[in-house]
């Protein structure tokens, strides 16, 4: 759900942040900081520890999983298998696969949302609160639950295996609007009216005053649209069966299913499927976290 | 902040420096006038604009909403509404098209089905294995990172990194930390003095136990960074009159802390209870419905029914009555929205 609001209202917020938040009056505080901390500490290396395990059984070579399968260092540290992996596997086809279509369905939900959005929130026309909510109804209409619809829609326009098979249903985002129109509606009345009186078309104010102005919401909008596609599995895994086409997070499936494939090699996979998102999130933490967080969709 | 549907929300607008949000607003007032220095010499546009605005403001209305239109009403609505008049026929997936009308025939088979309960049973127990420890433990850890100021981007990154992560990589993931024999759950069970662990997803007791333990390692992220967002704002002012009075740190937290986060809680509740109902993905992957359907969920079945059967008429017979359960608890979501929206 949207949070994002173009007024500049979090000062109250920001200098409580900056502030030291308590300071530990008491001997008891202060204990009762450090047993927390420290609980803390053990639980975020809990938490890491499933991730550095893949990272750790991927560099091992083959022979010495075998003979010890719960080690946690090698003294013979390998990059094979990643190597094998690439080599042999569609690992880079679906990263392509996955960024195009992940791309293009940003780029169509942030357009088509926004339109919407701005139309609801500055135009005055006959209708619009009953299409807003018929709108807004939207979200309770789980996309999952639509399976054999789109596969039949797309069947019979002979997409399915194509990159806009992956792409066209995810493109209805109700959340999007609504985060929009919500940042739309704390935008100032008199700047768009001071347009209009001047003879702008609303589509102009809406590309070269209203746009421009919410790039907090397009941000939010693009970074929770663009994660959510690139993690999207049940349709893209109906959509596509040709393995060229597939989109990572379905393709590495296939990985799991070519029997006998050793251990070492399905982390290598697993490693090379977390990595793009994983590096995109470590650069920008924390605008990933408020763009998620602000639209709240999950 | 008005406008702040989720109290965690804040983030968001807080995010952004505040000076920031007004220059914004500074360099479009510019961009405003601008706009209207250009038109001006145009000026002779402007009467007829006005007074047809009536008018063609339905029209300007009509094609901004059309292109999202359209999309919503392919992808959205119309196969909703597909998919409550195909569970009346009995089409097939193959064939295409609605086939026969069948009447009430597949709600029968579905109501009167071993397999639809049992699977909604099991989807029922993921949600009550994972929505109960992932708003519990995300409410945990938000309020331990709440106390220090200094080294929050580590456990942010800590707790938050997995969420990112695509279902197929957990799944991968946890397939071998829960293998039998050479996996590391088994031996760190041996090592705690478990004689014989469980084979974890093997065994049919075990197993949705396992891939639960494995959603809320992936999911808690989630949950924890709104609950992060939702206890800043609380004004410091807050804790210091309640310290003031003499509330010790535990007191502080149970009466004047968590009794704060109750919009929080509700919105972590309902988007989870959703999402847990929708599980597919890493049973899917993990067990496949197994061992002997143990885990299989009701979308899990619907895709079986729709694709592996081709039953397409009894498939969406079986969505919509998910659809039903789901629309139910979205609809407080939905109310949750309208409410802000009205403030808004």
């Amino acid at each position: 759900m949207a949070a994002l609001t173009p007024a500049p209202a979090a000062t109250a917020r920001s200098t409580a942040d900056s502030a030291p938040r308590r300071s530990p009056r008491t001997d008891s505080e202060r204990l009762f900081n450090r047993v927390t901390l420290g609980t803390l500490l053990a639980l975020a290396l809990l938490w890491l520890a499933p991730l550095a395990w893949a990272v750790a059984t991927s560099v091992r070579p083959p022979g010495e999983l075998a003979t010890d399968p719960t080690a946690w260092f090698s003294a013979h540290s390998t990059l094979a298998n990643y190597r094998e992996v690439l080599a042999a596997g569609r690992i880079p086809y679906w990263y392509v696969n996955s960024f195009v279509t992940s791309a293009l369905t940003t780029l169509l939900t942030v357009c088509t949302a926004s339109l919407a959005a701005f139309a609801l929130s500055r135009l005055r026309f006959r209708h619009r609160r009953p299409v807003f909510l018929l709108i807004l109804a939207g979200v309770m209409i789980p996309p999952q639950l639509l399976m054999v619809p789109h596969f039949l829609t797309l069947q019979v326009a002979g997409m399915l295996n194509t990159y806009w098979a992956v792409v066209l249903p995810q493109v209805p985002n109700v959340v999007a609007v609504f985060v929009f129109k919500q940042f739309f509606d704390g935008i100032p009345v008199e700047l768009t009216d001071a347009a209009r009186a001047d003879g702008a078309s609303w589509l102009r104010i809406y590309g070269q005053i209203v746009m421009p102005l919410s790039r907090p919401a397009v941000s939010a909008v693009t970074i929770f649209v663009f994660v959510w596609s690139w993690n999207n599995f049940l349709w893209p895994l109906l959509a596509v069966t040709d393995p060229q086409m597939m989109t990572l997070p379905v393709g590495l499936t296939s990985v799991q299913d070519a029997f006998g494939l050793p251990q070492a090699q399905l982390m290598a996979s697993a490693v090379l499927g977390a990595l793009p998102l994983l590096t995109v999130f470590l650069f920008f933490q924390r605008r990933i976290v408020e763009g998620i967080v602000g639209t709240g969709l999950k | 902040m008005s406008a702040t549907a989720v109290p965690g929300a804040g983030a968001g607008a807080g995010a952004g420096p505040p000076a920031g949000a007004g220059a914004g607003v500074g360099a479009g007032a510019g961009a405003g006038s601008r706009t209207g220095a250009g038109s001006a010499g145009r000026g002779t546009r402007t009467p007829s604009a006005r007074g047809g605005s009536a008018h063609t403001g339905r029209w300007t209305a009509s094609g901004m909403l059309l292109p999202f239109g359209v999309f919503y009403v392919v992808f959205l609505l119309g196969p909703l509404v597909y998919t409550a008049v195909a569970g009346f026929f009995n089409g097939s997936l193959v064939k295409g098209g609605l086939g026969d009308w069948v009447g009430t025939a597949n709600y029968a088979q579905a109501l009167g089905s071993d397999e639809f309960w049992s699977s909604l049973g099991h989807t029922l127990w993921f949600t009550v294995l994972t929505t109960v420890p992932l708003i519990l433990v995300a409410l945990a850890l938000a309020l331990m990172t709440d106390r220090f100021s200094r080294g929050k981007w580590f456990f942010r990154l800590a707790f938050f990194a997995p969420f990112m992560l695509p279902s197929s990589v957990i799944s991968l993931l946890f397939m071998w930390i829960y293998a039998d024999e050479i996996g590391l759950a088994q031996g760190v069970a041996k090592a705690l003095g478990a004689d014989a662990p469980p084979s974890w997803l093997g065994d049919p007791d075990w197993a949705m136990i396992s891939i639960a333990a494995a959603t809320v390692w992936w999911t808690v992220g989630f949950n924890f960074v709104i609950y992060l967002a939702a206890l800043q704002e609380i004004p410091r002012e807050v804790h210091e009159a309640a310290a003031i009075d003499g509330a010790g740190p535990w007191q502080r937290l149970r009466l004047v802390v968590v009794p704060m986060l109750g919009r929080a809680t509700t919105l972590v509740a309902v988007l989870q209870l959703v999402a847990s109902l929708k599980v597919f993905d890493q049973i899917y992957m993990m067990t496949g419905g197994g061992p002997d359907d143990a885990t299989r969920p009701s979308l899990l079945y619907v895709y079986q029914t729709g694709f592996t059967d081709g039953r397409a008429g009894y498939a969406s017979t079986v969505a919509l009555l998910l659809f039903v359960i789901i629309l139910l608890i979205s609809l407080v979501w939905f109310a949750l929205i309208r409410h802000t929206e009205k403030e808004a």
